[in-house]
């Protein structure tokens, strides 16, 4: 049971962390080219710990590699938004922020958790995502209230994204169970801080909420969108066509 | 030919340790001072070699011309009562 | 002082070691021959990010794929330090990207070569970096005070680059048949590209002997090229793989290795423009810049709109 929250905790560092290493070489300047690359850097850090000790949990004794390899898709239990593609800067910064100020408030919880590893491993990690959150939000700002281009695609790309930020606060039956434990973090109740943080940058950067609302979720229960399938496809790739092997 | 605008340079300077000198470590552009800052921390720091950074964009350091270096600094060099080892002291003092 | 006066004070201070800094007067052709050269040293590093980026979305392991981004991230910062450092001369990084983009800078050509197995990421860091470094430790002492200053930063920051393509390729060696062979196939056709990455030799080389008065070049391109020979035989011999040059040979008189002949015809078909990834990798980093353009607008707006409202309040 901790084995599964545990993966679903890895699985959204590791998911945003592969999506951003696709833009390495590629970034808007070469500042950020470097700055996106060390927020990548930090995610797979947190994954690795994460898989670790997943892996020390794990019945079949899998290592970090077969845990974050070798799984098929629907075992995945990552964020629908995290997996989203990088269809422009815009929306690697805006999926970036609507995560990063989830992340925070989630880590922050976890540091508490009655599960010492875990709540050591949150503390490593709640640093790393503070600046994340800082570094995501002024971007936000200056994108959003910067020029009418700018503003346009931030706006698409809120637009885009926005239906599928209501899943970070959906508790499956394993946390519910967690929750009353003391090791897992209740989402729900980290619903209203999210969005008053959220509301508040929104308006400062001049962005509306779309209307619709929050109604895409399924990636926690291993429903993911089609983006998925071809991220694993080329992740996976070199321990799916060489199995057993050492790198 | 290019009406594109690259963003200002800025000059970046770090503290190793707390209660060390800052120090020159290099440029980079920004284009505003949060900006510079944070692109000051991931570029110089990726190793952990800071605990405090200053950015100031560069257009603002005034600098000395070599030009006018005999005038500038030639006076010091023939002050050479200004450091210890101008004085011979008796070898029973020692440490001062 | 006119001219001449000039220009023996200033040969006067590089014979005793002492650095030209930005503000310091120099000839028109040392700025110019080191604008060249930085300039297509920071493309390079940029450029380099390229071929080595291919392999990060695909990399083996959550630890090989944190090394190699930490390493193109990296090189990214190597490029900064380097465009910074020329920019001291008095060109704009505008300039320079612009200059890349146009076809009118090189870059080093090496990167102009695919990488096709995971085993290429190993023999680019083994066989490229090692070049590269062999090239860039003689320039910790070269004359322009910037440049020198960013190359001892660069070296220091690159001294596990090389070793973790080492360490790739030592263990693909000692894995399965399949590993050993892709490790092979990469030396096979990373190591004459490496061999080139020194230039032309000394005798057909045209910046060189300026250069080395003006100790902007510490060290000759064959001098160079033959360090490279005699540590990569020796390493190579820790891989059990085999260098693609049978006329590799020990040579007692020299005390070094002899090596057979580079194609040189190859080279220049590269350098001006005809090797295999040439126009993927201008087209790719022109599409960064390019998709960046917004980005970068953006943040200038806002940047003084904010200034705007701080005056105001």
């Amino acid at each position: 049971m901790l084995f599964e929250y545990i993966l679903q905790l890895a699985d959204n560092q590791l998911i945003l962390a592969q999506r951003l290493s696709e833009l390495c070489g590629h970034g808007p300047a070469l500042e950020q080219d470097i700055a996106i690359t060390n927020i990548s850097l930090d995610l797979i850090g947190q994954s690795r710990l994460l898989f670790q000790y997943a892996g020390k949990l794990d019945e079949q004794h899998r290592n970090e590699d077969q845990l974050a390899f070798l799984r098929p898709e629907k075992e995945y239990r990552n964020l629908l938004l995290v997996e989203q593609p990088n269809r422009d800067f815009a929306h690697v910064v805006l999926r970036q922020y609507l995560f990063d100020e989830f992340n925070f408030l989630n880590y922050s919880g976890l540091t508490n958790s009655k599960d010492e590893e875990l709540a050591a491993i949150a503390t490593k990690s709640l640093m790393e995502v503070k600046y994340h959150l800082r570094f995501s939000k002024n971007w936000v700002l200056r994108l959003g209230d910067g020029t009418a281009i700018s503003h346009r695609k931030m706006q698409d790309a809120l637009n885009n994204l926005w239906m599928y930020a209501g899943e970070m606060f959906e508790k499956t039956a394993i946390e519910r169970d967690l929750v009353k434990a003391g090791i897992a973090v209740d989402v729900e109740q980290l619903m209203p801080t999210w969005k008053e943080s959220v509301m508040s940058t929104l308006k400062e950067a001049t962005l509306n909420i779309p209307e619709g609302g929050w109604y895409q979720s399924g990636g926690k229960k291993g429903v993911h969108s089609e983006h998925l399938g071809h991220l694993l496809a080329e992740m996976q790739f070199m321990q799916r066509a060489y199995p057993n092997l050492t790198w | 030919m290019s009406t594109k605008k690259d963003w200002p340079l800025w000059e970046v300077f770090i503290a190793s340790k707390r209660g060390l000198n800052h120090k020159h470590v290099g440029s980079l552009h920004a284009a505003d001072a949060e900006m510079a800052l944070e692109n000051a921390r991931d570029v110089y720091t990726r190793r952990k070699e800071g605990e405090s950074i200053w950015v100031v964009e560069s257009k603002f350091i005034f600098a000395s011309n070599p030009e006018d270096n005999d005038a500038f600094f030639e006076p010091a060099k023939n002050k050479v009562y200004r450091h210890p080892t101008f004085y011979d002291l008796p070898d029973e003092v020692n440490k001062m | 002082m006119d001219e001449k006066e000039l220009l023996n004070r200033f040969q006067a201070q590089i014979d005793a070691e002492i650095k030209i800094e930005p503000k310091d007067w120099m000839p028109d052709a040392y700025r110019q021959t080191l604008i060249r050269q930085m300039s297509q040293h920071a493309h390079s590093e940029i450029v380099g990010m390229l071929p080595e980026g291919n392999w990060v979305t695909r990399a083996p392991t959550l630890k090989r794929k944190a090394i190699l981004l930490a390493k193109i991230q990296d090189e990214a910062g190597h490029g900064l330090y380097l465009y910074s450092a020329t920019e001291t001369l008095g060109i704009s990084r505008q300039e320079m990207i612009d200059a890349l983009h146009e076809g009118r800078a090189k870059y080093s050509s090496v990167f102009n070569y695919p990488t096709l197995n995971w085993a290429d990421i190993g023999a680019i860091g083994w066989l490229v970096d090692g070049a590269a470094i062999m090239n860039q430790v003689a320039l910790m002492r070269t004359s322009y005070g910037p440049y020198s200053r960013a190359m001892i930063r660069i070296c220091k920051e690159e001294s596990f680059h090389q070793r973790q393509g080492f360490d790739i390729l030592y263990t693909l060696s000692r894995g399965s048949d399949e590993q050993k062979a892709m490790a092979q196939d990469a030396l096979n056709r990373w190591w004459w590209p490496s061999m080139m990455m020194f230039g032309p030799h000394d005798s057909e080389s045209t910046h060189s002997q300026q250069s080395t008065k003006w100790k902007i070049k510490r060290k000759s391109n064959d001098e160079l090229r033959q360090d490279f020979v005699d540590n990569s035989v020796q390493q190579v011999k820790v891989l059990g793989l085999t260098l693609p040059d049978p006329d590799l040979k020990w040579n007692e008189e020299r005390q070094h290795y002899d090596y057979g002949p580079i194609d040189w015809e190859e080279f220049w078909a590269v350098v001006k423009g005809r090797g295999p990834c040439n126009r993927e990798r201008i087209a790719a980093r022109k599409k960064a810049y390019d998709d960046g353009e917004w980005v970068r607008e953006a943040a200038l707006a806002y940047a003084k709109k904010k200034k705007a409202k701080e005056v105001l309040a």
